[in-house]
């Protein structure tokens, strides 16, 4: 009899344990089910900008390269000096007479002279674009609509990304536009970001994690401090272009240290952009850097009070080494986040068009979200062809930046 | 500062002066009265350990010995301290100052996440010590008995050691700053017998030559390596803050304690 029981009884629980199997099931779908959509986002956010960056394009050429050919050789064996008559013969008085009054015709290498007859003479206009998937699927119908639409256009595979596309300056013709200097421009703003924020921001995070004591004050700074993280990027633009461009204009164009861009000449230079990015990551490498002190245990801190230590002593030998990764970790992703934004650095005034590289911080500027917003909203279809192309570049150098952060940490902890 | 400390300690050490004494000390954490009335008269160059049941305060006495509680920010201390003829709690006496002078060895053992030679090194560096450090180092790790184990490894890292050595390591870190006192709260009770053992007859060795409060849970300990104990307990009129009960020579407290209360913990009746 009792022997009964107890089995009803281990068969009633089995029955609770196997509902109880089910459920915790039923969560691991849905978890899984969670990551499945991030990972499909991402890969799909992947493929669009790689399908925009390669693809078939009709390109129609103002004057037929051939015929330009001097005695048969053709354009691109040419010496310098049947370079420089080519161009002569075939641009406007008025507009060669500006190319001499930049730099002599005569004392420009072989390859600049080419790459002028290409821009003034050849002008290949692309007439057309296709993205990588419908190149790859559908070749026959592109090529009727080649000869419907344009007989007289050459149709290429064309990769939107190249070494040309990183080392080329900008342009209006979109064939030849690259992303330099936008990369200066960001390398430069997130330096001087760097630069700002990451001492002020540990410094910051010293004071309110081991010396600030609690009270009304300290509590009402800390609230705060959190609260700026969460503030959208566009009011640092706005805050960036009241104090840094028209406040600080003598500063931060350079005028007051003589050092002004005969070309800008007002505040909306790197500099400004880099302080508006700087303050804009500042309150979150103060909390990120307030954890990673946070985390180091108190029995260090004790020991080194314990040795006559002073407080100043016990952070800079015991605290900061141990809270050093973390600080790191926190400000890398800071960082991350200022390379990507777009929007303050667009009412700061990140130039439209610019095509000197950027000499300083007080020159005038563009990056590389700012230049592909700016791609983005233009009709023309091969602008976004290299949009797509560029966010690859922003991609890439982010990577780039993160992985060489994280590699200096690692050093770090190891020698450690 | 620092030459007055010292000529009022030799002066008292001399006489046969206690080595620190309290004075009617209370610590509050917030408005808790956590001790209350603490007078106790600390022996130079000898071992006084502080027992008595969880919660009576013994961590908290110890840390007012050399202002550790004042890291806490709600912590208030009122009373004295006396510590070569000084008050240590007076507004004129550098908290760091007395922390040199008074060492501290904490519950778990915890070297500094540097090499074993550093461990040693830095709080003498941080204190100004100009000598030949290797010198201090060698003779600090004999003094701890330490040398023998780690004289082949001391650029290894201090948390590669056994938790005994950890202890052990920072028993040494202690006296590298050449302190007059050493505070140690419960230091054995992370460690096995044996590695107990061993701080135990290391903390013998060092009694001729330091003045040791300890504070431990381990009746056995207290019996077997202090000269001195001091009982502690809350007090029985229901506002539980920890008191000084009883305080006297280990051997006669163990034996023939005066009160009820000393004796019923001590035989294990209650705590």
């Amino acid at each position: 009899m009792r022997a009964l029981r107890q089995r009803r009884g281990f068969s009633e629980s089995e029955k609770q344990l196997s509902r109880r199997h089910t459920n915790g099931r039923m969560w691991l779908i849905a978890f899984q089910m969670a990551t499945l959509v991030g990972v499909i986002t991402l890969v799909v956010l992947l493929l669009t900008i790689i399908n925009g960056s390669f693809g078939y394009v009709a390109v129609q050429n103002e004057v037929d390269p051939a015929s330009l050919a001097v005695g048969g050789t053709p354009l691109e064996e040419l010496s310098q000096g049947a370079l420089a008559v080519v161009l002569r013969q075939n641009v406007s008085a008025g507009l060669f007479a500006r190319f001499e009054s930049e730099i002599p015709v005569a004392q420009r290498p072989a390859a600049e002279i080419y790459d002028l007859i290409q821009e003034h003479v050849i002008s290949p206009q692309v007439e057309a674009t296709w993205s990588l998937y419908d190149s790859l699927t559908r070749k026959a119908e592109i090529e009727t609509i080649m000869q419907e639409d344009y007989p007289t256009a050459e149709l290429q595979f064309r990769s939107w990304l190249s070494l040309d596309f990183v080392v080329s300056k900008q342009s209006s013709h979109p064939e030849i536009a690259g992303v330099r200097t936008a990369i200066l421009g960001s390398l430069w703003t997130i330096g001087i970001a760097i630069f700002f924020s990451l001492p002020v921001g540990v410094s910051a995070a010293i004071y309110l994690q081991e010396y600030a004591h609690e009270s009304f004050i300290n509590r009402f700074i800390q609230t705060n401090i959190n609260n700026l993280a969460g503030v959208p990027s566009i009011i640092y633009g706005i805050l960036g272009l009241a104090v840094f461009v028209r406040a600080f204009g003598d500063f931060t164009s350079g005028i007051a240290f003589g050092a002004a861009d005969p070309s800008t000449a007002n505040g909306r230079t790197i500099i400004s952009a880099g302080l508006t990015l700087g303050i804009l990551v500042l309150p979150v490498i103060i909390i990120n850097a307030q954890e990673a002190i946070k985390a180091v245990p108190s029995s260090l801190r004790e020991a080194g009070f314990g040795l006559g230590a002073t407080r100043w002593q016990t952070v800079w030998s015991h605290v900061l080494p141990n809270a050093l990764p973390g600080v790191l970790t926190g400000s890398i992703l800071a960082v991350s986040r200022a390379i990507g934004e777009t929007a303050p650095l667009i009412v700061i005034g990140a130039s439209t068009f610019i095509q000197v590289d950027p000499g300083g911080p007080f020159a005038k500027f563009t990056t590389l979200p700012a230049q592909i917003y700016q791609w983005t909203v233009r009709p023309q279809g091969a602008f976004h062809n290299i949009a797509a192309a560029a966010s690859l570049v922003l991609l890439v150098l982010l990577l780039a930046l993160n992985a060489s952060a994280i590699l200096l940490r690692n050093r770090y902890i190891r020698r450690y | 500062m620092q030459t007055g400390l010292q000529g009022d300690l030799a002066k008292n050490a001399a006489n046969g002066q206690y080595a620190i004494q309290t004075n009617n000390l209370a610590v509050y954490y917030g408005n808790f009265r956590a001790v209350k009335d603490v007078n106790l008269n600390v022996e130079p160059r000898r071992i006084t350990a502080i027992i008595g049941p969880s919660g009576c305060g013994k961590t908290t006495v110890l840390r007012a010995f050399n202002r550790m509680n004042e890291l806490i920010p709600i912590v208030r201390t009122e009373g004295k301290v006396i510590f070569g003829g000084r008050n240590i709690y007076d507004r004129e006496v550098d908290p760091v100052e007395v922390r040199r002078r008074i060492g501290m060895v904490f519950q778990k053992p915890n070297p500094f996440p540097k090499s074993i030679f550093e461990n040693i090194a830095w709080g003498a560096r941080v204190n100004g010590f100009k000598g030949d450090m290797r010198e201090l180092v060698h003779t600090t790790l004999v003094k701890a008995a330490l040398w023998d184990e780690v004289y082949d490894k001391l650029e290894h890292s201090g948390l590669s050691l056994s938790g005994g050595q950890q202890q052990r390591l920072c028993i040494a870190r202690a006296i590298a700053v050449k302190p007059d006192i050493i505070l140690m709260d419960e230091p054995c009770s992370a460690l096995d017998p044996i590695a107990t053992l061993r701080i135990e007859e290391l903390m013998r060795d060092l009694a001729k030559e330091y003045t040791i409060i300890i504070v431990t849970h381990n009746m056995q300990q207290a019996a077997r390596v202090s000269d001195r104990t001091a009982f502690f307990s809350l007090s029985e009129d229901g506002k539980r803050a920890g008191m000084l009960m009883e305080y006297g020579d280990t051997k006669t407290m163990f034996t023939n304690p005066t009160k009820k209360l000393t004796e019923d913990y001590i035989t294990g009746r209650f705590g």
